[in-house]
């Protein structure tokens, strides 16, 4: 419970421009570094540790093929960081994005093999249908906590869990299958549920794509939502004072599940960007745990639209570097993973960066 | 042991919370320790008893130089306190939380319970504090809890006691037999350190009295030689009215009644029963009772917060059923809940957020969908002006606030739309004397411009001062009912449960 009651505490309105992006920064360089210690502490050498760090720059930011690659990565990172994100100033510690995820990409995929429509409608109608579906998803859980006081992490972890077995089961009914094949995987997307490549007219192989845009824009509506509505307000007051918000007037239960479907809601545009822009179809691990990935992302962004954009990118670059770094110096892909529970930690204590770097952050 | 405190100065950032403090309390001595919130009482203490280290300055302990690092060193040398809000595990028995931290032990670390409930039996009887170490916690009143939190200090040998606002939580009962208990120890030789902002109880029983206010030592008074009025002016540091002038004014009709109300409890136990309430126009109707016996359940149901099990709430002449808050704001009843920390404020939240929190969904402060912050801003700067809260910005976050200022804002906030009717909810709690000057100010002109207030506070001055009737809780009844000019003594038995 402390645990809860710090985040909320980590979650303030009112930040220095130090809290907001010098801890970050720091937590990220930190990390890396002490990633490639343990690099050579395992007994690479230091040539092999300098060459993963320049190809980590390189396959992030070196190139335009890199930055598409980056921003592709971060598209739906950025989406489900920002229904944490709306959880987080309720006072909801959403753990189900990845299941939401699922959710909106099932549903995406649905609507994007059985039938074909003009090219803008067919591809409005697959983002809305993945945003309805993780709604929905994430309403459960939602509903669940008003009205049993039911915990959101428990219930969204379970449902997490659903989502896969769900998932399995979707992929093998015949109506889903893709024809002739005996795994599990399901028929590809017409290509007018497509979500175009931005960069497409420079070379067509540039993968990032509208969706990057278009979670741009969420970023910019999702702050609008959190700091300029009635809604947001009672988000707000609700995630800092339950007490003092019902003195206020406003009813928990009704706000609790109306922040979970919007985070639901973001999540399902997560899962149906990833369909509709990158993959095509859906397999049993589309879901690639972007949705925990987002936990972290919401959380180096502090809850905050931009902050979750920037932090977006950079996990996205941390997976676009690792390929890079897996391929020239033919270091493990979990190097990143390691390097992303790194930047979590000492996100998670900021004390510590405040020890190491006292004349920083005074 | 006698303490001295030599030229102690603490700051944070930019406050000075304590500076060049010098004190000095003997054995067989109580020292009152007089001051206004924020006057820097708390910082001293915790300086002594190790949780903070002063910025320069000396503790010497029988003219030895101290240097505590935390609360332990404090405690081994002898500084023991009693805080205000009790540390005690409500499911342990009383040896078990004096005891707690410093458990003696036998072979195999077993805990020798037999051998602490000796020496439990033997300070009790010692010093008169009589209490049975076997009862539980929590099913202690909160006068002999108290009396367990000194034993506790007086266990690990603590020979200068600090009490911190000990009467807040006691029934005037009780204040007279704590009284009793620090005089005792006083004769057993132990230094004496009772802070407090009540004048009357400095009075009563200190030999020497420190006012502190803005960290700094203002004067040293005796209490043979000084007044109420003085104490009170070098607390605040100008002249102030104790007096709250309150002219008779002739009650008009019922705003409120509340008919044989009832509230059960989800394990099915009575917390109000059978309630009959009458609030006329131009009336203050004070509640009194120890905390505890109703009176925050009874507030709740008034302002929709806590669903009612039976009888019948009308505002106005209308019965309201299941209202909720926002509907019963909306009846132009106001409500000043008892904390403002946890209920009236949100402490993350700017005061212009703050200033909303039950109105933003009005026309005035937005559309519907989008929030007017222009507009909220301007009506915090207005209540900021009007009700004299000090703060340099209405953006700052509301926790950085004083009490007293909180409570002006939330009091402003509260008071500066249309009103009809105030619930006041302990509204002058943990207020220096300056804004409670204030507040009783502003509560009884409400009342004289024909507003009904229902107050209820713990502290019987705050509603023998402003009530014109006094209706006083005892486990979840109106057990007596008195005028405004009743004897406070009959109104304290009354609290107790006598009646």
């Amino acid at each position: 419970m402390k645990f809860f009651i710090y985040l909320s505490n980590y979650f303030s309105n009112r930040e220095t421009i130090q809290e907001i992006f010098l801890i970050p920064v720091i937590a990220t360089l930190l990390a890396i570094f002490l990633g490639l210690l343990l690099l050579i502490v395992s007994g690479s050498s230091t040539q092999i540790a300098l060459t993963a760090l320049v190809a980590l720059f390189t396959g992030s930011f070196g190139s335009l093929s890199a930055i598409s690659e980056t921003f592709t990565a971060a598209t739906p990172l950025i989406f489900a960081a920002l229904g944490i994100a709306v959880g987080f100033r309720a006072g909801l510690f959403n753990i189900g994005a990845e299941g939401q995820i699922i959710l909106g990409g099932m549903a995406a995929v649905v609507i994007g093999f059985s039938f074909q429509l003009p090219f803008a409608i067919h591809l409005i109608i697959i983002l809305l249908s993945g945003a309805l579906f993780g709604a929905f998803y994430a309403l459960i859980a939602g509903w669940l906590k008003a009205t049993t006081g039911a915990h959101e992490v428990i219930t969204t972890i379970m449902l997490n869990l659903i989502a896969y077995r769900l998932l399995d089961f979707f992929l093998r009914m015949p109506a889903i299958q893709k024809e002739g094949r005996n795994d599990p995987i399901s028929k590809s997307i017409f290509e007018t549920a497509e979500l175009p490549r931005i960069l497409y007219l420079l070379d067509p192989n540039l993968r990032v794509h509208m969706g990057f845009l278009i979670a741009i824009v969420a970023v910019f509506f999702v702050y609008w939502l959190i700091f300029h509505t009635t809604i947001g307000y009672e988000f707000r007051a609700v995630g800092k004072s339950l007490e003092a918000s019902k003195y206020g007037g406003i009813n928990p239960a009704i706000t609790i599940v109306l922040a979970m479907s919007i985070a639901g809601l973001l999540a399902g545009l997560a899962g149906a960007c990833q369909i509709a822009g990158v993959l095509g179809r859906a397999t049993p691990g589309f879901s690639a745990g972007i949705g925990f990935d987002a936990i972290a992302v919401a959380l180096l962004g502090r809850a905050h639209p931009i902050g979750v954009l920037f932090a977006g990118i950079l996990f996205g670059a941390l997976i676009a570097g690792g390929r890079a770094m897996q391929v020239s110096a033919n270091v493990s892909l979990d190097l990143i993973t390691v390097i992303q529970a790194l930047i979590i930690i000492f996100i998670a204590a900021p004390i510590l960066i405040r020890k190491l770097f006292p004349w920083i952050l005074k | 042991m006698k303490l001295k405190l030599n030229e102690i100065s603490k700051s944070f950032g930019p406050v000075k919370a304590n500076s060049d403090i010098n004190l000095t309390v003997n054995r067989g001595e109580i020292l009152g320790l007089l001051g206004e919130n924020g006057a820097g009482k708390t910082t001293l203490m915790n300086i002594l008893t190790g949780l903070y280290k002063p910025d320069s300055g000396s503790i010497l302990i029988d003219n030895q130089l101290k240097v505590f690092h935390n609360p332990r060193e404090a405690n081994k040398n002898g500084v023991g306190m009693v805080h205000q809000h009790f540390m005690l595990v409500p499911v342990f028995s009383v040896t078990e939380n004096i005891i707690l931290g410093t458990e003696p032990t036998t072979t195999f670390n077993k805990i020798d319970l037999t051998n602490a409930k000796q020496k439990v039996l033997k300070i009790s009887s010692e010093y008169n504090l009589d209490v049975d170490p076997d009862q539980l916690i929590e099913k202690l009143p909160v006068g002999i809890q108290q009396r367990v939190e000194i034993i506790k200090i007086l266990f690990r040998d603590a020979e200068i006691l600090i009490f911190d606002e000990p009467t807040a939580v006691l029934t005037p009962q009780e204040v007279v037999e704590f009284f009793e208990i620090i005089k005792n120890l006083k004769k057993a030789g132990k230094a004496i350190i009772f802070i407090t902002h009540k004048l009357h109880e400095v009075l009563e029983v200190c030999d020497r009295i420190n006012v502190l206010r803005s960290g700094k030592i203002v004067g040293e008074e005796l209490p043979k030689k000084t007044t109420n009025k003085k104490l009170a002016e070098l607390m605040v540091g100008r002249k102030v009215n104790l007096k709250t002038n309150r002219q008779i004014v002739e009650k008009g009709e019922v705003l409120l009644e509340v008919n044989n109300l009832s509230i059960l409890s989800e394990n099915k136990e009575p917390l109000l029963s059978n309630l009959d309430v009458k609030l006329h126009k131009n009336e203050i109707l004070g509640i009194a009772g120890v905390q505890g016996n109703g009176q925050t359940e009874f507030i709740e149901a008034l302002t929709g917060l806590r669903k009612i099990s039976s009888g019948k709430i009308s505002y106005f002449g209308k019965e309201c059923k299941n209202f909720s808050p926002r509907k019963i704001h909306q009846l132009g009843v106001r409500h000043i809940p008892e904390d403002r920390q946890k209920q009236g404020l949100i402490g993350d939240f700017s005061l212009t957020e703050n200033i909303i929190l039950n109105t933003y969904y009005e026309n005035k402060f937005s559309n519907n969908i989008a929030l007017n912050w222009s507009s909220a801003k301007k009506e915090a700067k207005r209540i900021i002006e009007k009700f004299d809260v000090r703060t340099n910005s209405e953006e700052i976050s509301a926790d950085k606030l004083s009490g007293g200022n909180q409570q002006k804002l939330l009091i402003g906030r509260e008071m500066s739309r249309s009103i009809n009717l105030l619930i006041a909810s302990q509204p002058t709690r943990g207020v220096d004397v300056g804004s409670i000057e204030y507040i009783h100010n502003q509560i009884v002109m409400a009342r004289n411009k024909g507003i009904g207030v229902l107050l209820n506070s713990t502290e019987l001055d705050e509603i023998i001062a402003l009530s014109d009737r006094i209706i006083v809780f005892y486990e979840g009844r109106v057990i007596a009912e008195f005028p405004s000019n009743a004897d406070p003594n009959i109104i304290g038995l009354a609290m107790a449960g006598v009646s």
